[in-house]
């Protein structure tokens, strides 16, 4: 079976160039040096079809960027993202919409001047995939798809809830028919008990219309809850790529270890956390090597000193580390 | 399948209504837009409210020249203002003068608005050397005083209308333009600037639909306080000689005329004239000052 | 033992042009001496505001209109703003969420630290108040304490800065201290960390601690009694143990089957359904009714009294089962 999304060699890095006076000064003799953080770093994987891959990883891991590149928002430094045509169900959307992509934030995420019809409808109505005499009919439709009263249509961003604009989000992106959604942290802008009902959403519209998904959280709980894969992401690259019984049962990574360990979990009773030492170090300047060795508790001057790839280690099982050439 | 959501049973206030309920928290503002309406409407049907005709010489008589506020023609019509050296009634020349000043300072206003947003939301869009350049120019023009350049415009094209409406946009565009670019820049990074992208809408409507309709308010705050300096500048530039010709006299070509008469005790001719030209200038900033207050997102409305 | 800190029957208030907010409309907890108690609620629940109402932070158009806040048996809620200031950081301190909130910008953290000392302490010598803070950001796990003194808080990382808070907070020993969501702007591993530093000092120094947060799997991993809060009032109180395996109100409940994890993969999620009802507009009665399955005649009447259970809880329903009433 062929991936529906490959991901080669993704890198995207974010320079803060010089200013005028730094050139000069260089030319006379001075070196400064240009800012550059590597935000995604030489990532490759694949996402088939129906599957929910989850990204997660801390502040600075790149996920975020990431997601932005596999939508199409954001432009590659480097390495290429590939969606394959014919595994397309609708073969009349323009490609650019195949891949569309849910957000954080549900203040910012909707146009607070354009009422709810429109939001949805323009993007079809652009693309000619509805004509104008169907905007109501097909509105309803999908307000009714994510759960929303019809009779909202007219109303603005302000006059809806949070989760309810998250719902209009949803809905969209649905209204192109998109194959692949990108959830970036959409989920983490919102209570428990909404949370409850988006993610069920999800999952409902998964099934109902044949989606795949990318679904990006810092939340543990919620990636081991609907994934299929996880993917862990740490300063920028990955360092475990495991199927979700894997992952939850038999993480290889320390960093994994490390992160599986430290969640607050609701079923345990009372606990005492052991976490792990050291702050996430800055992505200006991330450690040589293996960017985990200085917060590692197994770490070894090969890890100081040289990247680790990323090996297979069992089926479908990826980790980052050298100690697994030990084995 | 997703459980009903119930629609929130008070629907926040939208529109109008709620900007005019935050717009009346200040009875000082309230009071100026009132007194703003007011001059609006004079400027507006001057020939209609105005007692006499100023610039109809028929109606003029030399003979009711230099006379004193609260005099009478040989009709028995009251001059309430007095009249000037030629005539005129002060006050249906301050009704014509405020028209000129406001049509000249609204039009001056609104092509600056078009340009300077132009400049600025395009700027802030496509970024790049575009962006560094258009603002830079913006700077320039920034950092030299506004009556300067004006003076300089004018003394190179000579005076009339069209000149000084040209000189006022070239002098005020750029206030708009940073202004927008700065709306711009922080509407472009949220997410739903994103969503239109992802969405491939094409630069044109993102810009036009989408980024543009949420910088207005901003903008409409420039724009109020920027009318405001555009009508000072142009009472400026008719009392200095320049700008507008005798033919169509502004508030400030009134007190210009009216300055030599000072000297010899007439002071109705000069400060009249002037105190219309404060009251409309103050109005207008007291909206605009309270406008701005209602825009300002971090004021937590 | 005395519990060290007792509000009983808590009202605060505010007074909008829209309407009357009743944030708070009804708290009673307590807090024994060194224990954890978890304060658990969503958003527009008004754990927030009971925080502030403990400390004397509520601003207009808010106030606190009803209801005690004995604090070893001293009201707050009666005392002069004067007379608040003299318990504010010195007996009881706060964290919030946004290190930010405590942390001056152009203040070096040494200057600020020494300065929370010196104001409820002026028989301190400034060395000594050095001392004090060198010795509290050890406490709170920062290595060279010296260096980080003499920095600006922009030096930090988010993680750093809540640390600095609590240090902050620990400096005047305080008998309560009370975290309005500490960790839920930090990262897991951070989360981690700072999580097992205030449990370890709640144990040293014996400091009650009240913990106010959204996220259930956290105070479940450290409080000693939980309490629940919606639209204004606590709805559930009782050992973690109890509350968390074996919910009693019907929104405890629902909360907890909200919850995901991996436990639940494959199944839907719990959802309940209607939202909150605003505050502003409170139904007469339980404020739950529209929303809950074991919804009777009586809720929509009356205002449930909190109910003692055999289990050492206090549920706010008509409806629990009569085998478990004390």
């Amino acid at each position: 079976m062929t991936p529906l999304l490959t991901v080669s060699n993704l890198s995207r890095d974010f320079t803060k160039s010089l200013d005028m006076v730094a050139k000069l000064l260089n030319r006379l003799g001075q070196n400064y040096r240009e800012e550059v953080v590597h935000a995604v770093d030489d990532v490759s994987f694949s996402v088939f079809k129906g599957e929910i891959v989850g990204v997660v990883g801390e502040s600075g891991c790149g996920k975020s960027t990431l997601g932005r590149m596999v939508a199409g928002i954001l432009r590659p430094t480097n390495g290429q993202v590939s969606f394959d045509v014919t595994q397309a169900k609708n073969t009349d959307i323009p490609n650019a919409l195949r891949t569309q992509m849910i957000f954080q934030d549900p203040f910012s995420s909707l146009n607070p001047r354009k009422r709810v019809i429109d939001i949805i409808t323009e993007a079809p109505i652009h693309h000619k995939l509805i004509a104008p005499s169907e905007k109501r009919a097909f509105a309803t439709e999908m307000l009714q798809r994510v759960g929303l009263d019809p009779d909202t249509l007219q109303r603005y961003p302000h006059q809806f809830s949070g989760g309810q604009r998250q719902r209009v989000g949803i809905a969209r992106a649905l209204a192109v028919s998109p194959e692949f959604l990108v959830c970036d942290e959409s989920i983490a802008a919102l209570d428990v008990s909404i949370q409850a009902q988006i993610i069920n959403l999800f999952v409902d519209l998964k099934d109902k219309f044949d989606l795949t998904y990318l679904f990006i959280s810092h939340d543990i709980s919620v990636i081991e809850h609907i994934s299929d894969r996880v993917i862990v992401m740490y300063l920028g690259r990955i360092v475990e790529t495991a199927p979700i019984e894997t992952f939850i049962k038999q993480p290889n990574h320390p960093y994994t270890q490390a992160l599986l360990a430290g969640v607050p979990r609701l079923e345990v009773g009372k606990r005492q956390y052991e976490p792990i030492s050291g702050e996430i170090p800055s992505p200006l300047s991330p450690p040589t090597g293996c960017h985990f060795h200085p917060r590692c508790k197994f770490a070894t001057a090969r890890c100081k000193a040289e990247k680790p790839a990323l090996r297979e280690i069992a089926p479908a099982h990826f980790s980052a580390c050298h100690l697994n050439d030990e084995a | 399948m997703a459980g009903k959501i119930a629609t929130t049973g008070i629907v926040p206030a939208s529109g109008w209504r709620k900007f005019w309920s935050d717009f009346s928290e200040s009875p000082t503002a309230v009071g100026a837009l009132f007194v703003f309406l007011v001059i609006l409407f004079i400027a507006t049907f001057a020939p209609i409210v105005s007692p006499t005709n100023p610039y109809d010489l028929a109606s003029v008589d030399i003979m009711n020249s230099r006379l004193e506020p609260g005099s009478q023609d040989f009709d028995g019509n009251t001059f309430w203002l007095g009249t000037d050296g030629a005539g005129r009634d002060m006050l249906s020349a301050i009704f014509y003068g405020l028209r000129v000043s406001l049509g000249v300072g609204a039009l001056s206003g609104v092509v600056a608005l078009i340009i300077g947003a132009a400049v600025g939301l395009s700027a802030a869009y496509f970024g790049g050397r575009f962006e560094t350049l258009a603002m830079r120019i913006v700077d320039i023009q920034l950092s030299f005083p506004s009556i300067l350049m004006a003076l300089v415009i004018l003394a190179v094209f000579g005076k009339g209308v069209e000149k000084t409406i040209i000189a006022l946009v070239l002098v005020q565009w750029a206030y708009y333009a940073r202004a927008a670019r700065a709306s711009a820049l922080v509407e472009k990074n949220k997410e739903y600037v994103e969503a239109a992208q992802c969405l491939a809408l094409g630069d044109r409507r993102i810009i036009l639909h989408h980024i543009m309709p949420n910088c207005l308010a901003p903008l409409i705050v420039v724009g109020t306080l920027q009318t405001a300096h555009a009508i000072s500048l142009e009472a400026t530039l008719s009392f200095l000689g320049l700008g507008l010709p005798i033919t169509e006299p502004s508030l400030g070509l009134l007190i210009g005329n009216g300055f030599e008469f000072m000297y010899s005790g007439d002071y109705w001719i000069s400060i009249f004239p002037g105190v219309a030209l404060l009251i409309t200038i103050v109005s207008i900033n007291l909206v605009g000052d309270q406008l701005r207050d209602i825009f300002n997102p971090r004021l937590q409305r | 033992m005395d519990p060290i800190l007792q509000i009983k029957d808590l009202q605060t208030h505010f007074f909008t042009k829209a309407g009357v907010l009743k944030a708070v409309d009804g708290v009673s907890l307590e807090i024994g001496a060194g224990e954890i108690v978890g304060l658990v609620g969503e958003s527009g629940s008004g754990k927030s505001i009971t925080g502030f109402s403990i400390m004397g932070l509520v601003d207009a158009p808010g106030r606190i209109v009803g209801g005690q806040i004995l604090f070893k048996g001293q009201d707050l809620a009666k005392l002069s703003p004067a007379e608040m200031q003299a318990y504010r950081g010195n007996r009881i301190a706060m964290i919030f969420q946004d290190p930010m909130m405590t942390l001056n910008p152009v203040l070096r953290i040494e200057t600020q630290m020494v300065e929370t000392i010196l104001s409820h302490d002026g028989s301190v010598s400034k060395i000594d108040a050095r001392a004090r803070a060198r010795d509290a950001l050890g406490l709170v796990g920062i290595s060279s304490p010296d260096e980080r003194l003499r920095a600006y808080p922009h030096q930090f990382s988010g993680g750093m800065r809540q640390r600095v808070s609590i240090a902050i907070a620990m400096l005047n020993r305080p008998d309560l201290i009370i975290a309005d969501e500490p960790t839920t702007a930090l990262d897991v591993t951070i989360q981690g960390q700072v999580i097992h530093e205030m449990q370890r000092l709640c144990q040293e120094t014996k400091t009650a601690l009240l913990w106010i947060t959204h996220d259930l799997a956290v105070v479940a991993g450290i409080a000693e009694r939980i309490c629940v809060m919606y639209a204004g009032r606590v709805v559930e109180q009782g050992p973690n143990a109890n509350v968390i395996a074996a919910p009693m109100h019907p929104y405890t409940t629902g909360l907890l089957g909200s919850v995901p994890g991996q436990n639940r993969r494959g199944q839907p999620l719990q959802q309940i359904e209607g939202m909150v009802p605003s505050l502003m507009n409170l139904p007469t009665g339980c404020a739950f009714q529209n929303r809950c399955n074991l919804v009777s005649d009586i809720c929509s009447s009356t205002n449930p009294d909190a109910t003692s259970t055999k289990d050492g809880r206090l549920v706010r329903c008509h409806n629990i089962a009569a085998g478990d009433s004390a």
